[in-house]
């Protein structure tokens, strides 16, 4: 194995697995923002008739 | 006929079950054969790779939970549903065909492998792989999936249990649903699908020389072999590989699938779609990339050394790594490990591929669910009976498989961008994206949505169009056309006679997709009655 391949293979490996526990500790330990007091729901424009 | 609406029981849910429809044999057995391939894989093709990931796969994963989750708050779980939600015309509903008939498509013979995988799991672990030679591995397959004969399947044995068992605890778990059924599988299946896989990576990378007396058959040369990134400036300039990475970033995250639009209609309108998106992209390239891209290839090289490793999906699946299980200590084990991962991965996708189905039999026709899993399943053992009797050479499978499994995909996909952009409106898409968001998405990805990703998938469609229907050798310079089997085995050509078997399932696939699209124009008047 040449080091250019230790370098391909470690930094597609590296990339792939510190999103993806990026993104699980994101998930399972993120908290959500609180909600603003004035938030208003948006309105879509198919949805104006019906409201 | 009122029923509750369905929904995940939970974000990681939603999360688990859409990896889990990623993340399949394609993983694990495509693509290391892809990065190894001496001319089109190495060092370019996993720049092409990680390109086509940012440029298209990522971009229509979030166009599809975005399309998906406004669709579903419109009370649409299906993809004529969503089409007719958002394109708001007569024929709108009828851009969702697609998201109806490639799922339940695939699912025609993606459960015959499925089937496959937990016999080969059986015969493992019970020993019954422990062959000798390399052409007692290859007439096993073929005895197996009965590729000498139509019917021989029909014959008995354990290929025909396999099927029945795998055909019916699929429908088993529909039946149970959204949250008891696919989620609970799925969150049970990935965890336990990353830890075989972990066991795995820790048995092959422990392998060291197997044969001392070929020392340069290891795992750290099978390493190379697949890793070493060659000519990567050559690489970049052949459209091959570019198509090749591409493909493959498509077909293994399940984008223009019909199926995460799906799963995505069963959020609430302000759950977070933009970190969902990206962890269940995230979760299925660690599983490619980072598992599937040390497992096989190196294992398979360190035994049998560079000639082994080049072969198809099938041939490295199930040829080569039962030879490479049995003749290693405690291979039935571990052989029986391997194809045990192989069905969980396959199973949680199967799954996938009935609630589209499912949704649209439900809201179109009105159906309950006992309803419409017994039609879907009178459907489908239909279709998949038909897949398994004419076995011979796989014909049948390899024709559904070609006309629904890559060009239908494709199509789909391609639609899907470009009703994302001129339908729904790529602004008003964008803050769809971040309505509860959990994430800030980079702003450059929306121009990517806009103008690089229709470009992108249209350029690598029309290729894929020209590679694999009208037979391009993919040279600008000297250009050849010579039409492709799927084609020959249709209309026949010099040396080689029209397949009445390929003609047979390329009819029926054309009489389903006319009594999916009579489908849609009944749940169209059903839906106007109801002034939705």
């Amino acid at each position: 194995m040449t080091t250019a391949g230790i370098l391909f293979m470690a930094l597609s490996v590296g990339a792939v697995t510190v999103l993806f526990v990026w993104c699980l500790w994101k998930v399972l330990a993120g908290k959500r923002p609180p909600e603003h007091l004035a938030h208003v729901e948006p309105v879509e424009s198919d949805e104006l008739g019906r409201r | 006929m009122s029923q509750p609406k369905e929904a995940w029981g939970s974000k990681l849910g939603v999360i688990m079950a859409v990896a889990g429809s990623a993340v399949g044999l394609g993983n694990f057995l495509r693509f290391p054969g892809l990065v190894a391939d001496r001319e089109t894989g190495g060092g370019a093709f996993l720049i092409a790779y990680f390109i086509s990931l940012l440029v298209v796969g990522l971009p229509i994963c979030w166009v599809e939970w975005t399309l998906g989750r406004h669709g579903g708050s419109h009370g649409f779980n299906s993809s004529p549903g969503i089409f007719h939600a958002i394109v708001r015309k007569p024929w709108g509903k009828y851009l969702g065909l697609l998201g109806f008939i490639v799922p339940v498509g695939v699912y025609f013979y993606y459960v015959v492998i499925e089937s496959w995988c937990l016999g080969y799991a059986w015969h493992s672990f019970r020993g019954e792989l422990d062959l000798v030679g390399a052409p007692a591995f290859g007439q096993f397959f073929a005895g197996f999936t009965g590729q000498g004969a139509d019917g021989a399947v029909f014959a008995g044995g354990a290929a025909m249990a396999c099927f029945i068992g795998v055909f019916l605890l699929n429908f088993a778990i529909i039946y149970r649903g959204l949250s008891k059924g696919i989620e609970f599988i799925c969150n049970w299946g990935m965890p336990l699908l990353i830890l075989i896989a972990l066991v795995l990576l820790a048995r092959v990378m422990t392998l060291g020389t197997p044969d001392p007396a070929k020392p340069e058959l290891s795992v750290w040369n099978g390493l190379g072999y697949m890793w070493n990134p060659h000519d990567i400036a050559a690489g970049l300039s052949n459209p091959a590989v570019w198509l090749k990475a591409a493909s493959q970033i498509f077909f293994t995250l399940s984008v223009g699938f019909g199926v995460i639009i799906t799963y995505a209609s069963y959020l609430k309108p302000r759950d977070d779609i933009a970190l969902s998106g990206l962890t269940a992209t995230s979760a299925n390239e660690f599983c490619e990339v980072a598992l599937g891209g040390l497992i096989t290839v190196p294992a398979a090289y360190a035994f049998l050394g560079a000639s082994a490793v080049a072969g198809g999906t099938f041939a490295l699946g199930f040829n080569v790594l039962p030879q490479v299980f049995a003749g290693m200590p405690g291979g039935h084990i571990f052989g029986g490990l391997f194809f045990t991962l192989l069905f969980i991965a396959a199973i949680t996708s199967s799954l996938s591929m009935l609630q589209p189905g499912i949704a649209f039999l439900e809201e179109g026709l009105g159906l309950d669910r006992r309803r419409s899993v017994a039609l879907l399943g009178l459907i489908t053992a239909v279709a998949c009976l038909g897949v398994i009797w004419f076995s011979r050479d796989l014909k049948a499978l390899s024709t559904v498989d070609f006309w629904i499994g890559d060009i239908g995909i494709f199509l789909q996909g391609t639609l899907l961008i470009y009703v994302f952009n001129l339908g729904f409106g790529t602004e008003r898409g964008w803050e769809h994206m971040h309505h509860g968001a959990d994430i800030r998405i980079p702003s450059v990805f929306k121009a990517i949505l806009r103008w690089v990703s229709p470009v992108f998938l249209t350029v690598i469609f029309l290729m894929f169009v020209l590679r694999n229907v009208a037979g391009w050798n993919l040279s600008l310079s000297a250009p050849v056309f010579a039409p492709t089997e799927p084609i020959l085995d249709l209309v026949g050509g010099p040396g080689h006679p029209p397949s009445e078997v390929a003609r047979f399932v390329a009819l029926g696939l054309l009489v389903f997709a006319g009594f999916s699209a009579l489908l849609i124009h009944l749940a169209g008047r059903r839906w106007s009655h109801q002034n939705r």
